[in-house]
């Protein structure tokens, strides 16, 4: 019998929650387990960091120089990459940190010691750093997206990726549009879609945490959240929360940050 | 059409008993969520008694009226369309046999003989454009046959039109015509009901009718009528076909792609638009595999992806493609436009984008 393709599961600056969307399966990890060797996956209690594999998933954004020496390892020892959540594909809810005011000098204001910090001047996504093969947004990912990924792989296909709005998904689970009903500042127009439209068939509003969709309109949903009565600071922190570094919302940040200032 | 009887308000449960009694999953519209959505209804408490709703580009919103009325509100965001061309469908299944075989099978689905109560006359219009699509062409569909089979139709004539209805001007209410088994028309006291069909003449022997007083049939014509004269906005009347196309590079498309998010909710809320997206969606092991065909829209990029290459890449030619679709080739596909004045992209669309007024805008004189 052929060998298993071999899997490692690494995580770099993250909160752990990704690798959850694995270890959360029950009966489909086991499945996954006869399908595929899985060699390193601390989490689960596999430790062979420096092993090769065939196909690697990455938790976490390069937020320090050991990160930044590690993932080129992982790079050169997988031979697929696949970046998962926010972290790993966007820099993650820790990139605010990037638009720092006088760079890295509010460190010495949250740490005691802020000498024992050693981080890069940027929390960065992945494939600022190595060649990713696919990435996989979300923060957290869901099962469905990590276990269609190996599928995916095992065929030897490039996995589906969502690129659609909340909204598309949001409209064929019959939601009620939060933002057209009741106001809400809802995120759903411009947020790439993949959590199955959770928040708004929840009744609140999607606060964009699977970053930008293809093709999104960060201008004209920014002036209507202003019709809505938010503030061009409060509009701007709708777009810097989890995916900040994301360029369409970083992007859009800004504008409404020096809107802001603008005001003030 | 002379009524067939009058049913008095309290009488509403005799009708959905009914229903049931015929076989009939009854689907109504009820109170969920801040909107006026349909689904299963078994009791006449649920129905909208007393609620009015208040429409504009963008926004919604529900509120209670000393009212006994139980239909004084227009259309929510959805029409018949999702309870038969559904939003996820699985098409067939794929497996892999023991011997390396692959086995498919189709997944027609098990419909359930469904009546639905509160039709308005521009979902009835709609329905008409989609059984042209799905069942009229080359190639019916058998999903939606199946679900359209045992469909029972029971209108409302609409007498509580939104700000931004406009069926009059596309010729599809506020009156329900046709296309219906059976169609109430509220007044004070109750409803006028008039059967559309053997089914629904049959049906209505089934009910506690009494005879229609002519004072109740001129009070029914005086609120459609005035319902009527009330609609706000209005599509132009003739045939945008080749207005449209003569204006393909009108700066306007540039101008409304700056405030179209592209999220393609006038396409979903839409009762006409049958856009979908088929995919594979096989199991961890690798031994099957579910055709699943999902609702998509031309807003999206999918949409127009072919082998690798986005045909309509930025938002000015993604609503360009709907509008010219809704109000243009629709002509020539199915003999009139796709748009049959629900209004219901207006209200949904986030950013409220007024359909009237983009086509006024492009069509408008001066450009033709």
């Amino acid at each position: 019998m052929d060998a298993k393709p071999r899997l490692a599961v690494h995580k770099f600056s993250s909160c752990d929650g990704c690798q959850l969307a694995f270890l959360n399966q029950g009966a489909e990890l086991l499945q996954l387990a006869t399908l595929v060797e899985i060699v390193h996956f601390a989490q689960a209690g596999f430790v062979a960091p420096d092993a090769t594999v065939d196909m690697a998933f990455v938790e976490g954004s390069i937020s320090t120089p050991e990160d930044e020496k590690r993932i080129r390892l992982v790079r050169k020892n997988s031979r697929y990459l696949v970046a998962i959540g926010a972290c790993a594909t966007a820099g993650g809810l820790q990139a605010l940190r990037n638009r720092a005011p006088g760079g890295a000098g509010w460190i010495a204001e949250i740490y005691p010691q802020p000498g024992h910090i050693h981080a890069l001047p940027a929390s960065t996504a992945v494939s600022a750093h190595v060649p990713v093969d696919a990435e996989l947004w979300g923060c957290p990912v869901n099962g469905r997206q990590v276990l269609d990924a190996v599928r995916g792989r095992l065929f030897g296909v490039t996995p589906v990726v969502e690129t659609d709005k909340v909204c598309l998904e949001c409209k064929r689970q019959q939601g009620v549009c939060v933002l057209v009903a009741h106001g809400a500042p809802c995120m759903g127009p411009v947020t790439r879609t993949g959590c199955g439209a959770l928040c708004p068939r929840l009744h609140r509003d999607c606060y964009a945490c699977y970053g930008p969709a293809e093709n999104a309109n960060t201008q004209a949903l920014g002036r209507r959240l202003a019709d809505l009565g938010l503030s061009p600071a409060a509009i701007a922190r709708r777009f810097l929360s989890i995916n900040n570094a994301a360029t369409a919302f970083r992007d859009a940040g800004d504008r409404w940050q020096e809107e802001d200032h603008g005001d003030a | 059409m002379a009524a067939t009887g009058f049913l008095l308000r309290g009488h509403m449960q005799n009708l959905l008993d009914a229903l049931r009694a015929a076989g009939y999953r009854c689907v109504g519209p009820q109170v969920r969520d801040g909107a006026i959505i349909y689904d299963t209804l078994s009791q006449a408490d649920d129905l909208p008694w007393g609620w009015r709703d208040e429409q504009k580009p963008g926004r919604y919103r529900l509120g209670r009226h000393d009212s006994p009325w139980g239909f004084a509100w227009a259309n929510g965001p959805q029409g018949l369309k999702p309870l038969l061309f559904a939003s996820a469908d699985t098409l067939q299944t794929a497996r892999r046999t023991d011997e390396g075989a692959l086995h498919f099978e189709s997944a027609t689905p098990h419909a359930i003989a469904t009546a639905v109560l509160g039709v308005r006359a521009c979902d009835l219009a709609a329905l008409r454009l989609q059984d042209q699509h799905f069942l009229e062409g080359l190639v019916p569909d058998p999903h939606y046959a199946a679900r359209r089979a045992d469909l029972f139709l029971i209108a409302v004539h609409c007498t509580h039109p939104a700000a931004t209805c406009f069926c009059v001007s596309t010729g599809d209410g506020p009156r329900a015509e046709h296309g219906f088994d059976l169609a109430l028309g509220e007044t004070e006291e109750g409803f006028l009901g008039t059967a559309g069909s053997a089914a629904g003449a049959g049906f209505a022997k089934r009910l506690p009718l009494r005879a229609a007083e002519p004072r109740e049939q001129d009070a029914l014509e005086a609120r459609i009528t005035a319902a009527a004269a009330a609609q706000q906005r209005s599509l132009p009347a003739r045939d945008l076909r080749a207005a449209l196309f003569a204006n393909l590079r009108h700066p306007r498309w540039e101008e409304v792609a700056t405030r179209c998010l592209s999220c393609g909710n006038c396409t979903a809320v839409c009762p006409s638009c049958f856009c979908h997206a088929q995919s594979e969606e096989p199991t961890l092991d690798g031994l099957s595999s579910m055709s699943v065909r999902r609702w998509d829209s031309c807003f999206t990029q999918g949409h127009s992806a072919i082998h690798g290459i986005v045909i309509r890449a930025d938002t000015r030619q993604r609503y360009r493609q709907w509008l010219t679709h809704k109000l243009g080739s629709w002509h020539d596909q199915y003999g009139r436009s796709g748009c049959v004045g629900c209004g219901r992209c207006i209200t949904w669309c986030p950013v409220g984008i007024d359909i009237t007024e983009e086509a006024a805008g492009i069509c408008g004189s001066g450009h033709v």
